[in-house]
């Protein structure tokens, strides 16, 4: 599977992220090679395999459930000491109106 | 305190130093820390030291020694701690300009259990942006250069947590695995590293790379000291809803038993990969099994060859989902470029995240795309099923699997970073392991002609890390 400039850029605008010419150039390259080697799954039997999406193991019934009680939440001043851009309790960020 | 630095110590010779009060817990994490802090720059292995931390964990170490109680199963044991487990008040970058100034609010629960047990955390370790690597090269900190070669890279992801221990900067480190990055450095520095079963250990606090696949391991200069530290940490979370149940054993009182007889596969389709000093350097160690009255026979385990697609695949895709979170507007980095909303997420993705990490976004981004997720995401989740039913298969005639972890000793710094296929192809024996979730780990097993050090990798099923730990004890003592 090759990938085309057209293709890294929209790749690229769905993951949110902005790439230099030169990056995007060398994504063609780069993801290329790695999707060609993965193209070889394609040739896998795996008629009535069920997907695995966790890791499963033999297991004695667990309690993953743990009671609803209360915990102290972080609280707004933790929460915003690593904030780029706090003010008055709040995260900052552009305007959202406008994409 | 002696002539070495303490951190050159075992965990039971800080202990019974400690109880014949031969030094204080205070004065180990002193001496400690002087020591990391000048031999550092030959390594770059630590990015801070966090002394305040460790001074205050030594005091209430030393208060427990003066009323007459335990010091605990850690006791005064300088630990280093990779920069993807949250330390609160103590900087955690991940080794990323994104985080280059986050201080978390919380602890990680394996650091709170290592505190409880009476380590000191004395420093955080460089590692690769976000644990996506394999040589440390991918640090926004400078690569961290092999204590035994420092022109060689000394692996990745965790290979300042590996250098630290094999440059005796600490007793033990906690490093992230996802895909083989606690063993494949463990192997490229000469040092025990152990990747516990998936839900071993909590991971509450380890910034998240792959979901289903991360997990925090130690890495010690021996068996016994490793299976302390895991000990120390291991067990149910409440606060990690895939963190197992099942009761943690004493790993270290149970390491003496007999090998003999214990059934051990071998893969043949690992061996075919394996080069010339490596191939050689297992052929041996396997031989030293035997020679312990081990049952050796040949396995297969046919899936193989698709486990590095698969997992390129698997935590791309969950790699592109959880970095979704680094968008400026929170915590972390947040690109001076002003504009809209969607420009400020851009631009400071853009300038925050390293080649790698755009790599793997870009990647996972795409194969879970439109028209794309059955062909790769759903195919890599049916074939990742295949793989785990290969090891399955195979436990049902042997005890443990022995194998090489990586293909070659340490390489030289530089020498494959413009090559994303290579490095990801230098995965291909701790991959498999990693996608079953089963616990796997490396034991030195020798050096090459360079001295360069191979790790001979243990993998046992699912919560056996006692007869891993058993195997790798009797292994350990025929190499010493």
């Amino acid at each position: 599977m090759k990938l085309t400039e057209t293709e890294v850029r929209y790749v690229a605008n769905l993951a949110n992220l902005n790439l230099t010419e030169e990056e995007v150039a060398r994504m063609v390259h780069d993801l290329g090679s790695v999707l060609e080697h993965m193209d070889r799954l394609a040739g896998v039997d795996t008629n009535g395999v069920e997907p695995m999406s966790q890791v499963l193991y033999e297991t004695e019934e667990t309690a993953t459930l743990r009671p609803d009680a209360e915990r102290a939440p972080l609280g707004n001043e933790l929460a915003l000491a690593n904030a780029p851009m706090p003010g008055n309790g709040y995260f900052k960020v552009p305007k959202v109106i406008e994409r | 305190m002696s002539e070495q630095s303490p951190t050159a110590h075992t965990i039971s010779s800080i202990r019974e130093g400690l109880l014949k009060k031969a030094f204080s817990a205070a004065e180990i994490a002193r001496e400690a820390l002087a020591f990391a802090e000048r031999e550092n720059p030959k390594t770059n292995a630590y990015l801070l030291f966090s002394s305040e931390r460790a001074m205050e964990a030594a005091e209430r170490v030393d208060k427990k020694i003066a009323a007459g109680d335990d010091p605990g199963l850690l006791g005064g044991v300088p630990v280093a701690v990779k920069d993807v487990i949250l330390t609160k008040g103590v900087r955690s970058s991940c080794g990323s300009r994104m985080l280059e100034h986050y201080i978390p609010p919380y602890d990680a629960t394996a650091i709170e259990r290592i505190e409880a047990a009476g380590g000191l955390i004395i420093g955080k370790t460089n590692c690769d942006e976000f644990a996506m690597g394999s040589s440390n090269e991918n640090s926004a900190f400078g690569p961290v250069r092999n204590p035994v070669a420092l022109d060689r890279v000394p692996g990745g992801s965790s290979g300042g947590s590996a250098a630290a221990v094999a440059q005796k900067t600490a007793v033990a480190a906690l490093g992230s695995d996802t895909g083989g990055s606690i063993r494949q450095p463990a192997s490229f520095c000469g040092v025990v590293g152990v990747t516990p079963t998936y839900g071993r250990v909590s991971r509450y606090g380890l910034v998240a790379f792959a979901s289903s696949l991360d997990h925090i391991g130690p890495f010690a200069r021996n068996v016994r000291d490793a299976a302390t530290v895991l000990e120390a940490m291991a067990g149910r979370d409440p606060l990690d809803s895939t963190s197992a149940e099942a009761p943690v054993p004493n790993y270290a009182g149970h390491l003496d038993g007999d090998v003999r007889g214990m059934r051990l596969g071998v893969p043949v389709e690992y061996m075919k990969h394996a080069t010339g000093e490596t191939a050689a350097l297992i052929d041996r160690s396997i031989e030293g099994l035997r020679g312990l009255g081990c049952d050796v026979r040949e396995i297969s385990l046919p899936a193989t060859d698709y486990a590095i697609a698969t997992y390129y695949i698997i935590c791309t895709a969950e790699a592109s989902s959880n970095l979704a979170r680094y968008d400026g507007a929170r915590y972390g980095f947040r690109s001076a470029a002003s504009g809209t909303l969607s420009d400020m997420y851009r631009n400071t993705r853009g300038e925050g995240f390293g080649a790698e990490v755009k790599r793997r976004i870009m990647l996972g981004t795409y194969v879970l795309s439109h028209g794309y997720y059955d062909a790769y995401y759903l195919k890599a989740q049916k074939v990742r099923a295949l793989i785990t039913r290969d090891f399955t298969n195979a436990f049902r005639s042997v005890d443990a699997i022995v194998a090489p972890v990586s293909p070659f000793p340490a390489f030289r710094i530089g020498e494959k970073v413009n090559d994303p296929m290579a490095m990801y192809l230098s995965d291909i024996y701790t991959i498999t392991g990693s996608l079953a979730g089963i616990p796997c780990m490396s034991v030195p097993c020798g050096a090459t002609s360079e001295g360069l050090p191979v790790g001979l990798q243990i993998l046992c099923n699912h919560f056996h890390e006692e007869k891993m730990f058993r195997l790798a004890h009797a292994f350990e003592s025929t190499t010493n």
